[in-house]
């Protein structure tokens, strides 16, 4: 495959993984949870390099599921001592952030890890970095891995489905038929640490909020039934990576930047139009009811 | 007598540094259908979330058919306050019944036509067979509670908490919801309703329960629906009753 | 010489973040009791674009430009983030999240262009962006000091008015005052405190400025007036001692410091505090069994 190819498709599974578990977050009203760890898996990573020595996939993902439960479980705990729960979420994001970041220049030293990177994120060199496998041939390493967590991602909101939905809708009645709506909670948090961790090296930490919220955010605009939305936030994750590729060629700049600009595009064009629930049906649908 | 299906005692619980409930000691007979009234704040929203371990107690246990909470849940189904879910979730009315089976379906497996069809079926005996496929945002409020009953009675309990299942709703809702609500008592399922309109606690209950942070007094309508409990739980500021207590 | 230069500049760097402090502790509770942490991390990220198109314009690190260029693109999103959770069924905090992760990926693709045109890379707009205090010059902290000074006075001449606006603003609106006027007011406020607290301790860690002070005042006060001393003098004090610390390693970056000084505040005030403190808590909690269990026993007696 072309290296333009390879972007496209690892950018599109990171677009498909987030454009999933963004429509729960956005229905769970915890849109803002994907900043929070997004900032946060940056000390489980760091911790990770202190433990290992060394920059190594497995090795991250494993600190930045760390880091993404510890951001849940500390948010839910001062929200649980009556501390409203965007105050906990940025008290506790911006704490374990500042952490990562002291850590690094104390003991680090910006080895291979640095701040400006992991937020914006270096998709350029993706393609360069190459495993071999049998069968497929060559496949970029990070590719493969971002590969992996979407089958993770899809497998886990497949087989839950109902559950998510439940506890996403009505955790108490949940509770009261027996679904254990904490331990769901949980799992959804490491499913986005997860998708997080893998992202972040590819396309950088803002574009995984963009991913994260905004494909799901404009699907719910388009559509009342779940299913549909799922699929629709996928899509419209895949056409931003597709159509910010093309702009940051267009403009020689940065790519994940333009991708994270792209899902806005797509985002302000469902506002406006939809049918359902955009700015210009608003206008429209007083006058058919007359 | 038969063996009280809920009996709760000695429970207390509190919201930071305000104790809500303060020894709160009742027993509920089998084929009940009571209503709890009390002024706003008397707890009564937090008692049955206190009783069914949605609130945290501070004192006090609640027994079931004579087990804890966790071996009988499922025996028992709740209906919360209307405005405690987000209606603009994208999903239809058929669908927000079909939850309450999803206890039943279990894990990993989708709900089959027969789960589908008896949603479907309480659905219509709550006349709502024709909003199936509705979206639940452009329900009315009188029709989201319905669907609200129609899901608890998928669930099949035999003891349900309701919570202010008529506040807000048509008139044509508060008649469907209460004919229901007799039809299960009818066959013997024990109903608790937070109610909040004491002009029609005796026409619909059989049982009262005055709850003001403690309760203040318990038994059959006839018995203690009167001016004196009434007075004794609302602090004497309630006028608008009219003839016959 | 050279350590006579620095430690003046340490000095300076020192009372800048110590003014910071003191009007993003203040407009910090505001933004708490209007139940919007969050918006402060959305607007800091959100001044990103302004930035950089105000530096491709002007061609030069003005900061007083930088700061109004931030200034405008902060308050764009602003608007954008009520206009999109008014107008549809998009809940706010979704708004936030799209906003800050859309104008900053404008911010990065407009920086990339403006790092490769000349003279780019030396801007100093990096240094801007992720905040590095020490590298702040006596001007930089003379336009920062009268800004912050120009917030903490808009909130002190309006105590009561903020307070009823915050309490109960369709009763405040009854009594005649102006809430729209007042809306664009706050708005103002608190993008102006961001802007200027963006170059002293990043766009990320801008938030917490703005809230852990905010939320540790409310362990030791009930009264609104007192909850803003309280909260400017956390601030103060996270950031001056934040900033001396940083200041004692090199490279040491100011911000986290800072907002770990503030963490650390947050964790004595959460646990010591006198108002729901978790050991006055703890206390009150035993004390409430204690009763209630008497209670019982008495009625058991009787």
């Amino acid at each position: 495959m072309t290296y333009t190819a390879w972007i496209i498709v690892t950018a599109s599974l990171v677009g498909m993984s987030c454009g999933l578990i963004g429509v729960f977050l956005v229905l769970r009203k915890t849109a803002m949870m994907a900043d929070a760890i997004s900032h946060t898996v940056l000390l489980g990573i760091v911790l990770a390099f202190l433990v290992t020595k060394e920059v190594s996939g497995p090795a991250m993902l494993v600190g930045g599921i760390f880091a993404g439960l510890l951001t849940a479980f500390l948010v839910q705990w001062l929200h649980s001592l009556d501390v409203q729960h965007d105050a906990s979420m940025g008290i506790i994001f911006t704490t374990l952030f500042a952490i990562g970041v002291i850590l690094i220049s104390t003991s680090i030293g910006n080895a291979h890890l640095d701040i400006q990177h992991a937020l914006m994120g270096e998709i350029t060199f993706i393609p360069f970095d190459k495993v071999s496998l049998p069968l497929v041939g060559e496949v970029p390493r990070a590719t493969l891995l971002l590969f992996i967590v979407f089958l993770i991602v899809l497998f886990f909101i497949t087989a839950f489905y109902k559950e998510w939905k439940i506890t996403s809708f009505d955790s108490a009645l949940a509770v009261s038929i027996g679904i254990p709506a904490i331990a769901m909670h949980y799992l959804f948090m490491s499913l986005v640490s997860i998708t997080t961790v893998a992202s972040f090296d590819a396309v950088g930490a803002i574009m995984v909020v963009a991913m994260l919220i905004t494909p799901a955010s404009s699907a719910y605009l388009w559509t009342d039934r779940l299913v549909v939305m799922l699929i629709l936030s996928s899509i419209f994750g895949i056409l931003s990576a597709i159509s910010g590729y093309y702009i940051a060629y267009w403009i020689d700049t940065s790519i994940s930047g333009s991708m994270a600009f792209s899902t806005g595009l797509i985002f302000m064009f469902s506002f406006i139009f939809s049918p359902k629930h955009g700015i210009i049906s608003k206008y429209v649908q007083p006058i058919k009811n007359l | 007598m038969s063996s009280p299906v809920i009996s709760v005692n000695n429970l207390s619980a509190a919201y930071q540094k305000n104790t809500v409930l303060r020894n709160v000691n009742f027993e509920i007979t089998p084929g009940s259908l009571t209503a709890i009234v009390g002024p706003n704040g008397a707890g009564k929203s937090t008692l049955i979330k206190t009783m069914l371990n949605l609130h945290p107690s501070l004192t006090g246990e609640v027994q079931y058919f004579g087990l804890p909470f966790k071996k009988v849940k499922k025996r028992i189904g709740y209906v919360p306050q209307r405005g405690s879910v987000d209606w603009d979730f994208p999903t239809d009315a058929l669908d927000v019944v079909t939850m309450g089976l999803y206890g039943e379906v279990g894990w990993l497996k989708r709900p089959s036509k027969s789960h589908k069809k008896q949603a479907f079926e309480a659905l219509e005996k709550m006349g709502m067979g024709d909003y199936a496929n509705r979206q639940i945002s452009q329900l009315s409020g009188g029709q989201q509670q319905r669907v609200f009953l129609a899901r608890a009675l998928v669930q099949n309990a035999d003891l349900y908490f309701m919570d202010e299942p008529l506040a807000g709703v048509d008139a044509a809702t508060e008649i469907a919801i209460m004919e229901t609500l007799k039809k299960l008592n009818a066959i013997g399922k024990t109903v608790l309703v937070v109610h909040h309109d004491l002009q029609t606690v005796e026409d619909y209950f059989d049982h009262v329960l005055f709850l003001n942070k403690t309760i203040i007094n318990h038994g059959k309508t006839e018995k203690v629906f009167t001016k004196d409990n009434i007075t004794r739980a609302y602090g004497g500021n309630i006028r608008i009753l009219g003839g016959g207590i | 010489m050279w350590s006579l230069l620095f430690n003046t500049n340490t000095g300076w760097v020192i009372m800048s973040t110590t003014i910071l402090g003191i009007a993003s502790g203040a407009i910090g509770c505001l933004a708490y009791w209007k139940r919007q942490n969050l918006m402060s991390d959305a607007l800091s990220h959100a001044a990103l674009p302004g930035v950089v198109i105000t530096f491709l314009i002007v061609q030069e690190k003005n900061l007083l430009l930088l700061i109004i260029g931030a200034g405008i693109s902060a308050f764009l999103g602003a608007m954008l983030i009520q206009w999109i959770s008014n107008a549809s069924r998009i809940s706010e905090d979704a708004a936030m999240g799209m906003v800050l992760a859309i104008f900053y990926g404008l911010g990065i693709m407009l920086l990339t262009v403006a790092n490769r045109s000349a003279g780019g890379n030396q801007s100093g707009l990096d240094s801007f962006i992720f905040g590095q205090a020490a590298a702040m010059v006596k001007s930089d902290v003379r336009i920062m000091s009268i800004l912050a000074i120009v917030v903490i006075f808009i909130i002190v001449i309006g105590f009561k008015e903020w307070k009823l606006y915050l309490f109960d603003r369709h009763f405040a609106n009854g009594l005649g005052l102006p809430i729209g006027f007042m809306n664009g007011l706050y708005t103002l406020v608190l993008v102006m405190t961001i802007v200027i607290g963006i170059q002293a301790v990043g766009v990320i860690l801008m938030a917490a400025m703005l809230i852990i002070p905010a939320v540790s005042s409310r362990y030791w006060t009930k009264s609104f007036r007192n909850m803003l001393i309280i909260s400017s003098s956390f601030g103060a004090i996270s950031g001056a001692v934040g900033t001396f610390i940083s200041s004692k390693g090199s490279g040491w970056p100011t911000g986290p410091f800072i907002v770990v000084i503030a963490a650390g505040i947050f964790i004595l005030s959460l646990t010591l505090g006198k108002e729901k403190g978790l050991l006055i808590k703890f206390l009150n909690k035993q004390q409430q069994k204690k009763q209630q269990t008497l209670r019982t026993e008495i009625r058991e007696v009787k």
